[in-house]
């Protein structure tokens, strides 16, 4: 009874200790920059979600930018990425440096002649196994219009299992304005090869509401 | 077979049947009526009787709980009076050590200072030295009328001026006389004040001797009363410990505010020494351990207080010889000093941490970061209250030592009102149950009104006839009054 308050806070963190370690619950993202022709002129929205994904991750999270150019599945393409430092102030610092290296990129991106988002996002696939985290999404920030370069293949299923596909900002190219179905074919085109290799597919244009954008 | 099969065993028609139903139930009922109404009653009264039997028993449980707090209240009102009788004789002890401990020497002062005033006045009673006696012969010689001879004339003016040659000295002897005797006073003044002061100090002493005897009569009365189980301060002492109680609960809730604000302080900056991402039982490790920082400063705090013997929770600490007492308020001091300065740095990290984070997300919305005046202000303040609050939190242990021994008193109180209240419920419920019993066979009787009115009936028609009989009976019997026919 005298020191009942004590001996139950020491049995509350026994108990607590001896659960163990449980594993994080972390994130991964991996984003897609289309920098194919005209669509250079929408990389200040890139940047905006790049910030917002910044602001948002935690340590323990990872995150990548990679552009899609005409030949996306490779190293050489990915812009920046990191893993955040369990220490805040460490993490703060890594942010920092990304931001400096998305800007760095937004103001001297080049277009593209071709668009291999399939590469692209088998690429992000990989990194995003690699990482072994809880949550992983691939956000394509493009208009979706696949342009590859002849003799490359890319008509397999992409390995997306439990991967979260985004597809961010996808703007009316002019031809759709002319037959609508081909904007909502391409879509659909899409969301078959993400279904396919086991992913989730969902479309956000509205870029107001990014605060649910990495939503489980 | 379903309820409404039943109902229609009689017949299609289902009014005829549930007719059927009725005139069979209330037959069955009559027929049962007096094996009915003793079963009814003797389970209302077998129910009454186990209610009033558990309602006694908790009665007794009551009383028994009573007197087993009282016994609490007045063994911890025992304990606390015996600590303060002891405590208020160690000061006595401490008064007679320090003032009367001293009193042989004051003793002797005091017959010296005496010796010495005395063996002064008698010096300055010394009378002086008084003119020869055969001065007055002188005198009176040179008062006889000197005639007309010069030589007699010249010899009485030289005995005149031999008696006031004489009379000068005298009075010059006096004069220096006297100043020794003044002198002689004068060094008694300092005798005099010392005796004064010395009188003064044992005065004050034996004045604070005797408060200290009347608070220890008073106390030692109030002992006596509890020793012999005095209601009146079992009362008191009851009044007091809620008193106590609900005090205590207050602070312990003021504190509770101080642990959260603490917490608050420390909590973010821990993820830089422990990782912001691990978890233990789906508490984030940084926020178990700010919470066990917290917890060993109140138990360091615990310790601290009872080494230094303010609380009696742990009687092994109290117990302890003060060698090792003082060992042990060094160390917990120190342990309580580390970490709190652990605490100041922790809530400066915290602070460099927001602005960090102020900066990053100034950055990621394109805001150039301004410098603020006064930054260095809150930053102060937080170290501050990092390196105070746990020093603050040791003393929690003062409220939860008085919290804990209230509560005892509090929670018997509670629970003999809850086994009082529960003994008037089941008794309560028992004569409810008892009362329900005796309308329930009226009611039987209501169900079943039409045969026994009818019975009613039969018996009135033959009670009639029987009544008829008697009169026939009597009027014979009248007729032939003592066997003689009128």
């Amino acid at each position: 009874m005298k020191i009942y308050h004590l001996v139950s806070t020491l049995v509350l963190c026994s108990t607590l200790i001896a659960c163990g370690a449980k594993a994080p619950k972390s994130k991964a993202v991996y984003m897609l920059i289309d920098t194919s022709g005209t669509y250079t002129r929408e990389l200040d929205k890139a940047q905006r979600i790049g910030n917002y994904l910044l602001g948002s991750l935690n340590s323990g999270d990872s995150l990548a930018m990679a552009r899609i150019d005409s030949g996306s599945f490779s190293e050489k393409d990915i812009i920046y990425k990191v893993t955040f430092d369990m220490r805040p102030s460490m993490a703060t610092t890594q942010k920092h440096r990304f931001k400096r290296q998305l800007d760095k990129f937004i103001s001297t991106a080049k277009p593209s002649a071709h668009t291999d988002i399939s590469g692209a996002v088998l690429q992000a696939a990989e990194f995003l196994n690699e990482t072994q985290a809880q949550e992983k999404y691939i956000l394509i920030f493009s208009d979706l219009e696949e342009d590859l370069v002849r003799g490359q293949i890319r008509d397999f299923t992409l390995p997306l299992v439990q991967v979260k596909v985004v597809a961010l900002n996808v703007t009316k190219l002019r031809s759709d304005n002319i037959d609508p179905r081909d904007y909502l074919n391409r879509l659909d085109d899409w969301e078959k090869r993400v279904s396919e290799g086991g992913g989730l597919w969902r479309v956000v244009n509205d870029l107001d509401r990014l605060d649910k954008l990495l939503d489980s | 077979m379903s309820i409404s099969e039943i109902i229609m065993l009689w017949s299609d028609n289902r009014g005829l049947s549930l007719l059927i139903w009725a005139i069979v139930l209330v037959t069955a009922m009559y027929l049962a009526r007096s094996s009915a109404h003793q079963s009814i009653a003797a389970m209302a009264r077998s129910v009454r009787v186990a209610l009033r039997m558990s309602a006694a028993s908790l009665m007794a449980l009551e009383q028994r709980m009573v007197k087993r707090n009282k016994q609490v209240i007045l063994q911890a009102g025992q304990e606390s009076t015996e600590r303060v009788i002891e405590r208020e004789f160690q000061r006595v002890n401490t008064i007679v050590e320090r003032d009367l401990s001293g009193y042989p020497a004051a003793q002797r002062t005091i017959t010296d200072l005496i010796n010495k005033i005395e063996t002064d006045y008698q010096a300055s009673n010394e009378t002086p030295p008084s003119p020869p006696e055969w001065l007055e012969a002188v005198d009176t010689i040179s008062r006889i009328e000197k005639g007309g001879d010069s030589t007699v004339s010249q010899v009485l003016q030289s005995i005149q001026e031999t008696i006031e040659s004489a009379h000068e000295e005298t009075v010059k002897a006096y004069r220096k006389s006297s100043l020794d005797r003044l002198q002689v006073l004068k060094k008694m003044l300092p005798s005099w004040r010392g005796l004064s002061q010395t009188v003064s100090s044992m005065s004050t002493a034996v004045t604070d001797l005797s408060e200290r005897t009347v608070f220890i009569d008073k106390q030692m009365e109030k002992y006596e009363r509890m020793r012999r189980k005095d209601d009146q301060v079992a009362r008191v002492l009851t009044s007091s410990s809620m008193t106590q109680f609900f005090v205590a609960g207050l602070v312990l809730v003021i504190a509770l505010f101080g642990g959260v604000i603490n917490y608050q302080l420390i909590a973010l900056p821990m993820s830089e020494m422990v990782g912001g991402v691990s978890q233990i039982g789906g508490w984030r490790t940084a926020d178990i351990a700010a919470m066990v920082i917290i917890m060993v400063e109140v138990a360091m705090g615990l310790f601290l207080l009872e080494a230094l013997r303010i609380t009696h929770l742990f009687p092994i600490i109290s117990s302890m010889d003060d060698k090792m007492r003082k060992r042990m308020v060094i160390i917990t001091l120190t342990i309580l000093t580390i970490l709190a300065s652990v605490e100041a740095s922790l809530a400066y990290m915290r602070d460099l941490l927001a602005l960090d984070r102020e900066a990053l997300a100034q950055s990621l919305v394109g805001v150039a970061a301004g410098n603020v005046e006064f930054r260095w202000i809150p930053s102060i303040g937080q170290m501050v209250m990092g390196f105070i609050l746990p020093f603050a939190l040791a003393f929690v242990a003062i409220p939860l030592e008085s919290f804990i021994y209230a509560s005892r008193t509090v929670i018997g109180l509670a629970t003999t009102s809850g086994i009082r209240l529960l003994a008037y419920t089941a008794k309560m419920t028992g004569q409810m149950m008892y009362q329900a019993g005796r309308i329930t066979i009226h009611v039987y009787d209501m169900v079943i009104f039409l045969p026994l009115s009818v019975e009613q009936l039969v018996r009135n028609r033959k009670a009639a006839l029987d009544i008829d009989d008697v009169d026939g009976i009597i009027v014979k019997s009248d007729e032939t009054s003592g066997g003689v026919k009128s």
